[in-house]
């Protein structure tokens, strides 16, 4: 699988790109705290943020398909809930509303991490003094992430090519495995980086 | 049950955030205190985990499928306070990498999955541990305390979404409540078949986590503890307050139907647990989930002896 799945556009060049990663993601924070939070019915905000999204989308060179691709990965969980409100009297309203408000946020979290690499917005948080142990965590469980996902891969397509059929309760007892495993292997490799990391000078 | 942002309105979300933070910032004092300085990496490592097993799917009735959230798993694996720093790890970066969980809910959703699932969870699996001893006893409290987590954070997040204006609490409940009866299920046999595989791939390693955190100290319980039942009492308590009220407006309405018929009761939109002549959706599922903690709480007994041997072949 590729190292950056996740956020595949991140490392390319654009003067999007070349912004200081505190700088993105101040902005973005803004623009997701004044969205969602402040009850803010006016149309003209939401087609102005909307536009603005979509100029900082075209100038950061990132493939518009793959933005609607992510945008349609994650709308479902919005219209999920959303769905809810629905079922109440004056849902109408309260689910638009929350469409809206969803969507341009989650299109700037989407931006933000497709312009920003994670190590980039870890460093900021190390530099806002973040607690430490927590920076440590982000930024070994991001380096690592994709390194486990590959094992689970590999683990599922050696368990394919051994089972030919699809048996329900098996499926069930082989989840249960394959995630101990990982957990198995998580743990024995997470003793090889402590002793690499002493190796290396790590206090 | 990641919240997205737009869901919850200013206070709610100053009000988990703040708690959030309260209950991450513990954790971390106490991890940083107990936690041995070589299993610093484990944590990362355990986040990564966590967040790649979130990645398999497993099937549930009807062709959808869910994923696990492994919130008791890593408290029983590492230890609660480790628990509440990996799972705030895992939504940090859903949050910032994959934009899955709302920036403005990311305190909600801590409060949930890594409070609720991590401590509460852990408590409840502690309490069922002290009656039934072994793996046997491990894998099943395991199982029990995954159900009850899900579910309570499912009602807690209602709770929110209430309290929030967005979704008022006799559509939200029901929803809510009902569903993660289900998907907790699933929640609880995937926990256990997981404890199994590690006790059977390496045994050393459940033992020495199952007794590794034996006391975490009164005063981060005393905390802790604070913490969630002032979560608790915001989010849940002002809504749950109002039962005796459905149970009022029920007796009326099965008393003077034709005068009852004036006053609109929410029928729950998935009445899978609705208990015939109870009419209010929310007392209904209340009732069906008092009973469904019963219910769990024997098949956990019976999933940990069907997947554990007698206590003979445990010894070995």
């Amino acid at each position: 699988m590729r190292h950056d799945f996740l956020d595949r556009y991140s490392r390319i060049d654009s003067p999007i790109h070349r912004l200081p990663a505190g700088t993105k993601l101040a902005i973005a924070v803004a623009i997701v705290l004044a969205t969602a939070l402040t009850p803010i019915s006016v149309p003209v905000y939401f087609g102005v943020l909307g536009i603005f999204l979509v100029i900082v989308a075209v100038a950061s060179r990132i493939s518009p398909l793959f933005l609607a691709k992510r945008l349609i990965l994650l709308e479902p969980f919005v219209l999920g809930v959303a769905g809810l409100a629905l079922l109440q009297p004056n849902g109408g309203r309260v689910f638009a509303m929350i469409v809206i408000k969803s969507t341009l946020c989650l299109f700037t979290m989407i931006l933000l991490s497709n312009t920003t690499p994670f190590a980039a917005v870890v460093s900021v948080l190390r530099r806002i003094h973040f607690p430490d142990l927590l920076t440590t965590t982000l930024a070994l469980m991001v380096r690592y992430l994709s390194v486990l996902v590959d094992e689970a891969e590999r683990m599922h397509r050696a368990r394919a090519s051994r089972t030919f059929v699809r048996n329900r309760r098996r499926l069930w007892k082989t989840l249960g495995t394959v995630i101990g495993q990982l957990f198995v292997r998580s743990t024995e490799r997470a003793e090889r980086i402590h002793a690499a990391m002493c190796s290396r000078g790590w206090k | 049950m990641h919240i997205p942002d737009g869901f919850l309105d200013a206070k709610t979300a100053m009000a988990t955030a703040g708690l959030a933070a309260g209950g991450l910032a513990i954790a971390l004092r106490q991890v940083r205190r107990q936690l041995p300085r070589r299993k610093i990496p484990l944590l990362g490592l355990a986040a990564a985990f966590v967040f790649a097993a979130q990645m398999l799917n497993f099937p549930v009735a009807g062709g959808t499928s869910g994923h696990f959230v492994g919130g008791v798993l890593t408290a029983v694996l590492l230890g609660p306070s480790a628990a509440v720093v990996v799972l705030a790890s895992v939504l940090i970066v859903q949050c910032f990498l994959f934009a899955d969980g709302g920036v403005t809910a990311l305190g909600a959703n801590v409060f949930n999955m890594g409070l609720i699932g991590g401590v509460v969870g852990y408590a409840i699996y502690r309490l069922v541990r002290r009656v039934s001893p072994g793996t046997r006893g491990v894998v099943m409290a395991a199982a029990f305390a995954a159900w009850c987590s899900t579910v309570l954070a499912a009602i807690v997040c209602a709770g929110e979404l209430a309290l929030s204006g967005t979704v008022a609490w006799p559509v939200a409940f029901p929803a809510m409540a009902n569903v993660h009866m289900l998907i907790g299920i699933g929640e609880g046999v995937i926990t256990a078949l997981v404890i199994v595989a590690i006790a059977r791939a390496r045994p050393e390693l459940l033992e020495q986590s199952v007794g590794e955190h034996a006391d975490p100290g009164f005063g981060t319980v005393l905390v802790f503890g604070l913490v969630i039942s002032f979560g608790l009492a915001l989010f849940v308590a002002p809504f749950a307050c109002s039962w005796p009220d459905g149970l009022d407006k029920v007796a009326k309405t099965l008393g003077f139907e034709h005068r009852a018929a004036g006053q609109p009761l929410l029928h729950s939109p998935i009445p899978v647990y609705q208990l015939p002549g109870v009419s209010s959706a929310a007392v209904a599922t209340a009732l069906a989930g008092a009973i469904g903690t019963v219910v769990v709480f024997a098949l956990a007994f019976l999933l940990a002896r069907l997947l554990v041997p007698g206590p003979a072949a445990d010894r070995n």
